[in-house]
């Protein structure tokens, strides 16, 4: 039971953390059906900024983060109304061969201007841990936990309660028609890219947190987050944390549980066996929209 | 004269891509407190004339490559759609499109987005809702599940947030009954006596006789004719060519004046 509750503990972190790369890829398709590949990119830079702010210009480690999160959405509304706004008006296929070419140049560029090694995060925890009952409790994860819950609970009162909230609600509804009502919908457009910036550098730093660290693979992430965006439903943020939550349990209890013969990296599987359980059920996803219809 | 024009839309020239050719030099205009309607067939370029004035040309890939658009004696022809809202220009597009997960309320505090409603937002709002009772009634219904007639009043209500001196209309009375119909005449009657000009689209004349007082026919990307709607409607070459009756069809050049 206690192997049971470890696990559980451990698969919620890992999963708070796939809930905020799926938040800052919903929250872009939403609004402009961009799927932004670059996303665990963003995650890797996140990571960077954190690592060198807090060890190379020794900020204390909050400042860091809060400088971070400042930058990387800044640099994200930047880069979405210098080049992505350039092509408006073109299909949608062409902005999302834009975001696969800038995380290629990212990917490129960390190394090249870190080396590949690893570097450390600087953050407070290290390996530190409270145990409860047998139960390991890392402070790292714990704050994982408690941050990811935090910036969702902003997130949610953003979205329902603020007047952006709502244009980028009419935005991801139809798009014309909130141009056409005075929505000024490329201010959205960089707004919704300077959400995912935000979120990318807290996802990226508390990867990047005990027993890992700031390394060029970081970005890898986007692909095992993938399972929990299709899960929850491109479309739907709070469908983005239920599957992000999702995932992250089941790869975690897969890589305790799963018998031996099933092989050694079943749980790098488990996701994608989950993901396409659902969508056999509901296409979907759990919580993407289907239009609204009078009967 | 001029000195009362609203809007004023001269030798308007639009294309969409690089070579097709909507409007050709189309010419129109509204009164302050005026009310006009822009009649015609399909395909005429009733919606692209209405686009170019809205700033939403560009999101259909159209440009206006010639003649001139202005707005209280302002050039608008570069302007973009949120900023033209905030001047004063609302729009009701074809279809409703009423933002159908959105709640009725949310859909009109989306209309007062532009920054000079934001402080009268709910003063707007309960104006609008003695005009139109359905608005307060289900308030926090999605607008998906409104009535076609209902969601096209709320379309209405959700331009007026903006409180604009011109109100742009693109074929409000498509698929509804003629009692809504009439309704909403009533509706854009009142508003236009308060003040705000109207700019109508549409193929069917009963709205435009109910709403309108003067009224330009538009054909294959031209203005064919104009003159007060009733008599407009009344002349038998409009109607015919216009509702598309075998007499005319096929030799339109009989009703160019």
């Amino acid at each position: 039971m206690t192997a049971f509750f470890q696990l559980l503990f451990q698969g919620i972190a890992l999963g708070c953390i796939y809930a905020l790369v799926a938040l800052g890829f919903t929250v872009v398709y939403r609004a402009s059906k961009v799927i932004n590949f670059a996303q665990g990119s963003l995650l890797l830079v996140g990571a960077y900024l954190v690592s060198v702010l807090a060890t190379g210009l020794n900020l204390p480690f909050v400042l860091a983060v809060i400088a971070a999160i400042a930058l990387l959405a800044a640099g994200c509304a930047i880069f979405q109304m210098m080049v992505l706004q350039r092509v408006l008006g073109q299909p949608v296929f062409v902005l999302v061969m834009i975001t696969i070419g800038l995380s290629i140049v990212i990917d490129a560029a960390i190394p090249a201007i870190f080396g590949g090694n690893a570097r450390i995060l600087g953050d407070p925890w290290g390996a530190s841990a409270v145990h409860v009952g047998g139960v390991t409790f890392n402070w790292v994860r714990i704050w994982t936990v408690l941050c990811t819950a935090l910036i969702l609970a902003l997130y949610f009162v953003f979205d329902r309660f603020s007047r952006y909230g709502l244009a980028m609600r009419a935005t991801a509804a139809d798009e014309e028609a909130a141009l056409a009502v005075g929505v000024p919908v490329r201010r959205v457009y960089a707004l919704t890219w300077a959400i995912a910036g935000g979120v990318a550098v807290v996802g990226g730093l508390f990867l990047a947190g005990f027993p890992g660290s700031v390394n060029p693979s970081l970005g890898n992430v986007s692909l095992r987050a993938f399972p929990a965006i299709i899960l929850g439903g491109l479309d739907s943020p709070p469908g983005a944390v239920v599957g992000g939550i999702t995932i992250g349990i089941v790869e975690v209890m897969a890589s305790g549980y799963a018998p031996g013969w099933l092989g050694s990296d079943f749980s790098a599987v488990a996701p994608y066996v989950v993901m396409i359980l659902v969508l056999l059920c509901r296409p979907y996803g759990l919580f993407g929209t289907r239009p609204v219809e009078r009967v | 004269m001029a000195d009362d024009l609203l809007l004023e839309v001269e030798e308007l020239r639009v294309t969409y891509g690089s070579s097709v050719l909507a409007l050709d030099g189309v010419g129109f205009s509204v009164p302050e407190g005026g009310s006009i309607a822009l009649l015609g067939a399909n395909g005429a370029g009733k919606s692209t004339a209405l686009r170019a004035v809205t700033g939403l040309l560009r999101f259909h890939g159209g440009q206006v490559t010639g003649g001139s658009i202005r707005f209280e004696g302002r050039s608008i022809v570069r302007a973009d759609a949120a900023a033209l809202v905030a001047a004063g220009i609302a729009q009701v597009l074809e279809g409703r499109r009423v933002f159908a997960e959105l709640t009725v309320a949310e859909n009109l505090r989306v209309g007062a987005f532009p920054g000079r409603a934001r402080r009268r937002e709910r003063e707007i709002r309960e104006e609008l809702s003695e005009l139109f009772p359905i608005l307060a009634e289900r308030a926090d219904q999605p607008a998906g599940l409104l009535s076609g007639g209902q969601q096209q009043v709320l379309a209405i209500a959700r331009a007026l947030m903006s409180q604009p001196r011109l109100l742009l209309l693109d074929e409000p009375s498509l698929g509804l009954a003629p009692r809504v119909v009439a309704e909403i005449g009533q509706a854009l009657r009142a508003i236009n006596e308060r003040g705000c000009a109207l700019l109508l689209i549409e193929q069917s004349t009963a709205l435009a006789l109910r709403a309108t007082k003067h009224a330009y026919l538009l054909e294959t990307g031209r203005i064919r004719a104009h003159a007060p709607t009733a008599e407009l409607l009344a002349d038998e070459r409009v109607r015919a060519s216009y509702l598309g009756a075998p007499a005319v069809l096929g030799r339109p050049e009989a009703l160019a004046r």
